[in-house]
């Protein structure tokens, strides 16, 4: 997918000024929160679980050559063939490679962030050979001009009922339906002939285990099954992340994954796949294929980010984040928004290609309290800016400023003496009500509101006086 | 060089990787593969009335609906009940499994064979069911399809109170100890299939079951 996330700043403005997408995150906001909160409950050892999930996670990643061969082997003993991708550009020729040999002429696809990343459908297209996404959200996508999600577990989440219903109209040429349970209905009816009739179905991988060499696929609305029982073709494509150990450690990110996700419990469908369907059986695929995928990924191993690699791409972080319910998934201007987005499109795209996206957070930790494998995003958010700020892709202006201040810093009475007057130029800038309509000096802050100026002491006088008063009643 | 070696290369470097890290970090990995100690489990009360009562509960929460039955010679009748309360088709695709009871008895017309489009009523087993999460857990094998579940509007499972576990990883021991290797296909199933995609408005039957209806044998 193209990286858009240098647009971030007018990206942002533009989803801030769109009425119609204000009001659909508006409806959206909480909902998750809110059925996240309740399943988690359902957890007695909720942090415990959280501390286990890390460190099977970690486990793996720590000495992850090894772990990807051991799973290599394992799928290999079960009939898989296991292949791999350097980046988006090496997953498409494997994928049309794989197509071509089995001459496919259409693809059935559950959920795959990883074929956004490589911008796998217009491969396809150009290959010939017809790429249906069955997920509803990402159909729904799809037939809106191939537009990019905006939430990794609800990909369509910016559309309201009424954009789906003109939508359905217009590309099914059927009357105008309503209610969500039609649209629905119409969409199943649609796909059912496709997923019929595809040679080959192409699935993402939530978790590879490494025990059996099977791929762990988390869904609900039973595409993924489909998928993966109909074509005489199965395709999975993964990042080389996400290998675990055993079939107990795939239950215990189970206890987490669907209910930091959606707040179910368990999703609707849980399927293990292991190798290929013997001869005697009704249904599954003839040919089952891995391709593991690169794509930035090896080089976070042993790094400083290599904490990100444990993510289990559950949304929470998104879901909690008041910039992403605030602006949506695609001011982020690539696959991953939010929280886990600001963190990987740096890693993976490029960090002289998505400037922004590391200051596109309050670093309130919202995100690190609820993701359930313990990633501290906002300490890698920090350590990001640090690394842009070494390598002189800030903005000059606001490099000398730094420079300034920590100048400043380091001289406390100076310091003190600047925050004093600072305080009383901004309390007298504000003047009667207490905010500040435009402030000459960074007029961005104050562009969507009006800043609050202080009206007192700074910290250090108050400090100061507080220690001086204990100091007179001891 | 090819992909793999440049991405193992790559990996092996970043992680300082020489013979003898690798033979510790190889046999950390052996004892980890080896190591069935589950993580953290919410609690389960594990007698076997306690545990149908939760997987009962579990299940309707999924929006599945729950009868019990004494026997296995009172399923025909209890589903034909099922299906005539519901206005449904009286002629159902089945598992080979449970082909054997006496269907046409209770004014059913079953055919054991893997499930097509126009299948409107599929009738399965399932190798065990999970009380943690109210969940079927199905074995694909030439006698098991996994289409059957899949592909018709409703789906009828019959589950043996006796096969009721606590918690999924003992649904992996008894896979473990019953098939040696999982087959092709484990699915876990939860309820119809659903979806949240328009307005995160929960919408049962996506692209898989309307209705899920669980017959619980007791003996
Ligand atoms: S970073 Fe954590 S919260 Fe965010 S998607 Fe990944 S696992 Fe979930």
């Amino acid at each position: 997918m193209e990286i858009k996330s240098m647009r971030f700043k007018a990206n942002a403005e533009a989803s801030l000024a769109n009425v119609v997408l204000q009001g659909n995150l508006k409806n959206a906001k909480g909902k998750f929160v809110t059925k996240r909160a309740e399943a988690i409950k359902e957890i007695d050892d909720f942090e415990g679980t959280r501390d286990a999930a890390a460190a099977i996670r970690n486990k793996v990643i720590d000495n992850l050559d090894l772990w990807l061969e051991r799973f290599e082997t394992r799928a290999q003993e079960t009939g898989a063939t296991v292949l791999w991708a350097k980046d988006g550009a090496e997953v498409c020729r494997l994928v049309t490679e794989i197509a071509r040999k089995h001459g496919v002429t259409k693809v059935t696809k559950s959920k795959s962030m990883l074929s956004e990343e490589a911008g796998l459908n217009q491969a396809l297209e150009a290959a010939g050979i017809q790429p249906v996404e069955t997920d509803l959200g990402e159909y729904i996508l799809q037939v809106d001009n191939n537009e990019p999600p905006s939430h990794i577990i609800a990909p369509a989440v910016h559309k309201s009922l009424d954009d789906v219903a003109d939508l359905f109209h217009k590309v099914h040429g059927t009357p105008r339906k309503t209610e969500i349970p039609a649209l629905t209905r119409e969409a199943r009816e649609v796909l059912r002939g496709h997923f019929l009739s595809a040679e080959m179905g192409l699935s993402g991988g939530n978790f590879l285990v490494a025990e059996t060499g099977s791929v762990a696929l988390v869904t609900n609305e039973g595409n993924g099954r489909m998928v993966t029982t109909m074509p005489k073709v199965h395709v999975v494509i993964t990042g080389i992340e996400k290998v675990i150990p055993t079939l107990e450690d795939l239950s215990t990110l189970m206890r987490l994954l669907p209910r930091s996700a959606t707040g179910q419990s368990i999703s609707n469908y849980f399927s293990i796949l292991t190798g290929v369907k013997k001869p005697e059986e009704h249904d599954g695929p003839e040919h089952l294929y891995f391709v593991l995928v690169d794509s930035g990924r090896a080089d976070v191993v042993g790094g400083e980010f290599h904490e990100m690699l444990r993510c289990i791409r559950c949304g929470a972080c998104m879901n909690h984040c008041p910039v992403y319910q605030t602006i949506g998934g695609h001011a982020y201007g690539w696959v991953y928004p939010g929280p886990m987005g600001s963190v990987l499109t740096p890693l993976y795209a490029g960090i002289e290609n998505s400037i922004d996206l590391p200051h596109a957070a309050t670093l309130c930790n919202q995100c690190g309290v609820v993701c359930p494998v313990k990633i501290p995003l906002p300490d890698l958010l920090r350590k990001l800016r640090e690394k842009q700020t070494d390598a002189g892709l800030r903005p000059l202006t606001e490099r000398i400023g730094l420079r300034v201040w920590a100048w400043v810093a380091q001289r406390p009475a100076l310091y003190g003496l600047g925050a004093r007057v600072g305080a009383r130029y901004l309390k007298w800038l504000a003047g009667e009500d207490k905010s500040i309509r435009l402030l000459p000096t960074a007029p961005e802050w104050t562009r969507g509101r009006d800043f609050p100026a202080p009206q007192g002491k700074t910290f250090r006088e108050l400090y100061a006086a507080r220690q001086n008063s204990a100091k007179g009643s001891a | 060089m090819s992909s793999r070696e440049d991405i193992l290369g790559r990996v092996r470097a970043a992680l300082h990787r020489n013979a003898g890290n690798a033979a510790v970090a190889r046999e950390v990995m052996m004892a980890a593969l080896a190591n069935r100690t589950p993580g953290p489990q919410p609690a389960v009360a594990c007698e076997p009335q306690a545990l149908l009562e939760r997987f009962r509960v579990k299940s309707e929460q999924a929006s599945s609906t729950v009868e019990v039955v004494a026997t296995d010679a009172e399923v025909p009748a209890a589903i034909a009940k099922y299906l005539a309360a519901m206005k449904l088709p009286t002629t159902a695709v089945v598992w080979a499994s449970l082909v054997a009871l006496d269907w046409a008895a209770a004014g059913l017309k079953v055919e054991a064979r893997g499930a097509r489009d126009a299948d409107l009523v599929g009738i399965t087993g399932c190798f065990c069911a999970v009380a943690e999460t109210g969940t079927l857990m199905m074995t694909s094998s030439p006698d098991t399809p996994a289409a059957v579940s899949l592909l018709p509007e409703t789906h009828i499972a019959v589950v043996r109170a006796a096969r009721i576990v606590p918690y999924m990883e003992d649904a992996w021991n008894l896979a473990r100890a019953a098939l040696g290797s999982l087959p092709r296909a484990v699915n876990f199933i939860s309820g119809p299939s659903r979806t949240g995609d328009i307005e995160q408005t929960i919408v049962l039957g996506a692209h898989g079951p309307y209705r899920v209806h669980l017959v619980i044998v007791e003996d």
